[in-house]
C-alpha cells in the first residue's frame, strides 16, 4: 500500500456508464453513497420492526437519533420547522454514516469530496431561498435588514448581511469537506510516520515510531469526534438557515 | 549496504508509480478533479433522494408512530393512575365518614341505653320502695289489728275470769258488761 496521503481520496470507476455524453460511471464513491442509503434504510426501518412499547437496544438507538434531531429542529426552527424534519434527519444520518464508515481503514469517505458537500449545501440554501420567497414573498428580503438598527447604518449593514448570506453555502460545504479531508490526511501522514520510522535501520527507529503511533491513536479518537460533530454542525446550521426562511423577521 | 539502500529506493519509487497508475489520474488532487463531478452528483442525487424518500415515507412515520403510541399509552396510564388514586381517596374519605358516623351513633346508642337503663332502674327502685312501704304499712296495720284483736280477746277473757272470780269469791253474780267496763277503765288508766 502506498504512503501517499492523497491516495485514499482517489475515485475509481467500477461500472462505466454514460448518459447524454456525461461520464456518470458508478465509482467507489457512488457505491459508498448507495451503500450508506441502503444500510441506513435497512437499519432505521428494521430496528423499529418490533414496534416495541418498551424499546430494545437497537430500537432505542433509532429513537435516540430521532429524538435528538427532532428536538434540534424544534428548538432551532420552531414547530413550523418540523416540515423540514425529514430533510434534516436525512442529511444528519447520511453525513454521520459517511464520516463514521470513513473511519474504517481503506474505506472511502465521500464527504471528503467538495462536490458532495457543495451539492448538499446548495440543496439546503436552495430550499431556504425557495421556501422563503414562496412563504413570505418579498418580505423574505427583510432578512437582510437587521431590526432595531439606525437607518444611517443600513447602507453599510445590508451589503454585509447579503454577503454573509451568500457565503453560507460556501462555508457550509467547505467546513464539512475541509474537516474530513484534513483529518484523514493528518491521520494518514502520522500513520505513515510510524512505518517510516520503524523502517529506519538504527537502534532508535522502532522506539521513535511509538510517538507517531500514540499520535495516530489520539487522532483517531479526535476524528471520531469530528465525524459526529461535523454531521451535527451541518444539521444544526441547516436548521438555523431554515429558521431564517420560516421566520425572516428575526 | 549501498546496494540495499538502492534496492529500498527502487522499491519506494515502484510502489509510488504503481499507486499512481492504480488511480489513473496522476497529478491532480482528487477532490478537485472535475472528471468525476457529474458521476458524483448523479449518484449523490440518486442515493440521497432514495434515502430521503425512504426516511420521509417509511422510517420516520414508523418511528413517530411508535413514539406517539408510547406517549399516548403513558398519558393514558397516568390518567388511569390518577383516576384510581382519586377513587381510592374517595373510598378512604367515605370509609372515614362512615367510621365517624358509626362512632357517633354508637355513642348515642350507649348514652340512650344508659339513660334508659338508669330510668328503668330508678323506676324499679321507686316501685319497689312503694311496694315495700305499702307492705310495711299493711304489716303494721295487720299487727295493729292483731293487737286490737288480741286486746279484745284479753278483755273478753279477763272479764269472764273476773265474773268467775267474783262468783266464786263473793258468790255474787256479776254481768259481763259491767266487768268489761271495769276492765276497760283499768286499761285506759294504765296505758
Amino acid at each position: 500500500m502506498s504512503n501517499d496521503p492523497i491516495h485514499q481520496f482517489q475515485i475509481k470507476p467500477i461500472v462505466p456508464l454514460e448518459i447524454g455524453g456525461l461520464d456518470v460511471s458508478l465509482t467507489n464513491s457512488g457505491l459508498y453513497m448507495l451503500g450508506a442509503a441502503a444500510a441506513l434504510t435497512v437499519f432505521l426501518t428494521m430496528s423499529m420492526g418490533g414496534r416495541a412499547l418498551v424499546p430494545g437496544r437497537v430500537q432505542s438507538v433509532t429513537e435516540l437519533i430521532y429524538g435528538f434531531i427532532a428536538d434540534m429542529v424544534r428548538s432551532t426552527a420552531g414547530s413550523d420547522g418540523m416540515k423540514f424534519f425529514p430533510l434534516v434527519f436525512t442529511l444528519f444520518v447520511f453525513i454521520l454514516f459517511a464520516n463514521m464508515v470513513g473511519m474504517f481503514p481503506y474505506a472511502f469517505t465521500f464527504t471528503s469530496h467538495i462536490v458532495i458537500t457543495a451539492v448538499m449545501a446548495l440543496l439546503v440554501i436552495g430550499i431556504v431561498v425557495f421556501y422563503g420567497f414562496y412563504k413570505h414573498g418579498l418580505h423574505f428580503l427583510g432578512l437582510f435588514v437587521p431590526k432595531g438598527v439606525p437607518w444611517v447604518m443600513l447602507p453599510l449593514l445590508v451589503p454585509i448581511e447579503i454577503f454573509s448570506f451568500l457565503v453560507r453555502p460556501v462555508s457550509l460545504s467547505l467546513r464539512l469537506f475541509a474537516n474530513v479531508l484534513a483529518g484523514h490526511i493528518t491521520l494518514k501522514v502520522f500513520a505513515g510516520f510510524v512505518a517510516t520510522l520503524a523502517a529506519v535501520e538504527a537502534w532508535w527507529g522502532v522506539p521513535a515510531a511509538g510517538l507517531p503511533l500514540l499520535m495516530t491513536v489520539a487522532l483517531t479518537a479526535l476524528e471520531f469526534l469530528v465525524a459526529f460533530l461535523q454531521a451535527f454542525v451541518f444539521a444544526i446550521l441547516t436548521c438555523v438557515y431554515l429558521n431564517d426562511a420560516i421566520h425572516p423577521g428575526h | 549496504m549501498a546496494e540495499t539502500d538502492h534496492d529500498a529506493h527502487d522499491a519506494t519509487v515502484e510502489t509510488a508509480t504503481v499507486a499512481h497508475g492504480d488511480a489513473g489520474h496522476s497529478g491532480s488532487f482528487p477532490p478537485f478533479d472535475p472528471t468525476y463531478f457529474p458521476s458524483q452528483i448523479f449518484w449523490l442525487v440518486i442515493a440521497f433522494g432514495a434515502l430521503y424518500v425512504m426516511m420521509s415515507r417509511v422510517a420516520l412515520p414508523r418511528i413517530a408512530g411508535v413514539l406517539e403510541e408510547r406517549r399516548l399509552r403513558i398519558a393514558t396510564d397516568l390518567d388511569k393512575a390518577e383516576e384510581l388514586r382519586a377513587e381510592s381517596e374517595a373510598a378512604i374519605a367515605a370509609y372515614e365518614a362512615a367510621l365517624a358516623e358509626a362512632r357517633t351513633k354508637a355513642l348515642a346508642i350507649a348514652n340512650e341505653t344508659r339513660g334508659r337503663i338508669t330510668g328503668e332502674i330508678d323506676a324499679l327502685k321507686a316501685e319497689t320502695d312503694a311496694d315495700l312501704k305499702l307492705k310495711l304499712s299493711e304489716a303494721e296495720a295487720s299487727i295493729d289489728a292483731m293487737k286490737e284483736n288480741a286486746l279484745a280477746r284479753v278483755r273478753g277473757i279477763a272479764s269472764e275470769a273476773m265474773v268467775a272470780i267474783i262468783e266464786q269469791v263473793l258468790g255474787q253474780a256479776v254481768d259481763r258488761e259491767t266487768a268489761g267496763r271495769y276492765i276497760d277503765a283499768e286499761f285506759s288508766a294504765r296505758r
